[in-house]
């Protein structure tokens, strides 16, 4: 399979163990899914609301159910994945906190990726503009966007915190490049964090 | 890949019939045999055997899924999903297909002659669950040959088939396709099935069952139940957008009671049609045997724990209009195969048709089904 992954999902392959049990939270048409399960043997699991994305992913070999990540992880056993995967769904979930919970419960670690709110751009637009940012990463406008818990990476660092998880792992995009740690929250367009309970 | 030789090999291909020795002994305790079934296979199994898929047939269904049927001239009841290019492909598969038992088109069942007294059983005819239908399948395998099914496909009652088929035989299943089903059948199912049996058995022809020898069947009660089942099969937007209010044939209402709306005249169609090529003692057997169909209740309450014994996929599809065996029944069974860590996929898909879906053209049915049995040699 020679598709390019998004780069958050392309990190998240690289990093996952070869053979693991995976839970992907949100897996749109199964890309991370495949890429994983033809890369590293992976077991692979997804949960996606869209019905044409599991339609999608079905007719590709892949095990998905639809269903929606604020009320079905909680049919899922305790600690029967070594990861649980939200990629870019965090901000689109009624509660963000609750469904990390549940993420940390089913899987030993967690991925959670989202795009920061906080990036310079954003903050740009919002400050001099006075309008919510629409750009290359937030594309939609504040009426249509799916997302409705922007969130930064320090809004995300402060949570995690306060919940005493640990982190196990944190990775800064630009574009599709890594970046720096240092003021992630002003230069990241992307984070990606492995937590564990 | 080298073909076992089955051209000279009577039990493969079209029509067939088995008497099995049996007995079978049935969820009721008591014991059924010898067991007749009608059965048809399609290509060939390979060499391994490991090509093998069975086809379940819903309520009113029969064992002619791909070939056309011998009453009625039509196509096979699954053409959409069977055969040549399609998800399921005599080329690449050995696909058999069996009338269940307590049905009329060939296998056991109230129609079918007592062999010690030579008449029909009739009512004494033991009553069957949906375990006791795949049990009798399972018989037939053994019979064919054939160890292991690399899928077991239904939907409807058919559904119910092939999700019973990894609860009792958990080693004898690789993969299980369940669409627009249920593991148990709720109170409004049960409800509509009584309605149609109480049709059958307040018509005076039907005589506690012992209409056979005198020729008139309980036609009239019969069709009414089929009339009840169908539109339970369609919904409310499709009998809209099909019929209407408009009327049958007259520019004006009656102020009668012929069938004055075009629905009307097609129920009645239906209804007719149906008696033509069906038992009514098979309709009040087959549809009992659904009402006491319940996955959990045979092991302990609980649904996750029936499928603990296999390491079988599971694929579940329902349709977005279906009222019948509606999208929230598949839920149930697909956090039950979560909790036991099944590989379960799921997707609703979107349908004008209602329950009827299942058979209808729906080409994201087919690429859904055929992804997934390709799934299984990745």
């Amino acid at each position: 399979m020679s598709e390019t992954l998004r780069p958050d999902l392309a990190l998240i392959a690289r990093t996952v163990r070869q053979g693991a049990r995976v839970l992907d939270v949100g897996c749109g048409d199964g890309a991370l899914m495949a890429a994983m399960r033809d890369s590293s043997q992976v077991d692979a699991r997804g949960l996606e609301l869209d019905g044409s994305n599991v339609a999608a992913a079905v007719g590709r070999g892949l095990s998905v159910v639809q269903g929606d990540a604020d009320t079905d992880l909680t049919y899922y056993p305790d600690a029967s994945f070594d990861y649980a995967i939200l990629s870019q769904t965090l901000q689109t979930t009624r509660r963000p906190d609750k469904v990390v919970e549940e993420l940390l419960r089913i899987g030993r670690q967690a991925f959670v990726s989202f795009p920061n709110f906080a990036h310079w751009r954003g903050r740009l637009s919002l400050m001099w503009g006075g309008r919510m940012p629409v750009t290359r990463l937030l594309p939609d406008t504040w009426y249509d966007t799916l997302n409705i818990h922007h969130v930064t990476v320090d809004d995300f660092r402060a949570l995690v915190k306060e919940r005493g998880w640990t982190i196990d792992g944190q990775w800064f995009l630009k574009g599709d490049k890594e970046t720096t740690h240092a003021n992630a929250n002003l230069f990241a367009e992307h984070a990606v964090f492995l937590l564990r309970k | 890949m080298a073909s076992v030789p089955i051209s000279e090999d009577n039990r493969f291909g079209l029509r067939r019939q088995a008497r099995l020795a049996g007995p079978l002994r049935l969820s009721s305790g008591a014991q059924l045999g010898p067991v007749d079934i009608a059965y048809e296979t399609y290509g060939r199994m390979n060499a391994d055997k490991s090509n093998v898929i069975l086809i379940c047939h819903a309520l009113t269904g029969d064992q002619y899924v791909a070939s056309d049927h011998p009453v009625t001239g039509k196509p096979g009841w699954w053409w959409r999903l069977v055969g040549e290019g399609k998800p399921v492909d005599p080329a690449r598969h050995f696909i058999v297909c069996s009338n269940v038992i307590g049905s009329c088109m060939g296998s056991s069942g109230p129609a079918s002659l007592d062999p010690v007294t030579g008449d029909p059983h009739a009512m004494r005819f033991p009553v069957l669950t949906i375990a006791d239908m795949v049990r009798a399948q399972a018989l037939l395998l053994d019979h064919l040959g054939v160890d292991r099914l690399s899928a077991v496909i239904g939907g409807s009652m058919g559904g119910m088939q092939a999700l019973t088929w990894p609860t009792l035989f958990p080693d004898r299943v690789e993969s299980c396709v369940v669409i627009a089903s249920t593991a148990r059948h709720s109170a409004q199912n049960i409800a509509f099935h009584e309605v149609g049996r109480q049709a059958i058995m307040a018509d005076p022809h039907w005589r506690g069952g012992d209409y056979y020898a005198d020729g008139q069947a309980p036609m009239a009660g019969l069709a009414v139940a089929r009339m009840a089942a169908h539109i339970t099969y369609l919904s409310e937007a499709g009998l809209t957008e099909k019929f209407g209010r408009r009327l049958q044939g007259r520019d004006a209402k009656t102020f009668g009671f012929d069938a004055d709306f075009q629905v009307e005249s097609y129920l009645r169609h239906q209804g007719l049609s149906f008696v033509e090529r069906f038992d009514a003692n098979s309709y009040l057997y087959i549809t009992r045997a659904m009402d006491y169909y319940d996955i959990a209740e045979d092991h302990g309450g609980s649904l996750a724990k029936a499928f603990t014994a296999t390491s079988a996929r599971f694929c579940l599809v329902s349709f977005d209009t279906d009222w019948l065996y509606p999208t929230a029944e598949s839920r149930i069974i697909v956090h039950a195969l979560n909790a036991s860590g099944a590989q379960a996929s799921f997707v609703e898909l979107s349908s004008p048709f209602g329950h009827d879906a299942f058979l209808l053209e729906c080409p994201e049915l087919n690429r859904v089904v055929d992804g997934f049995l390709r799934g299984g040699r990745a």
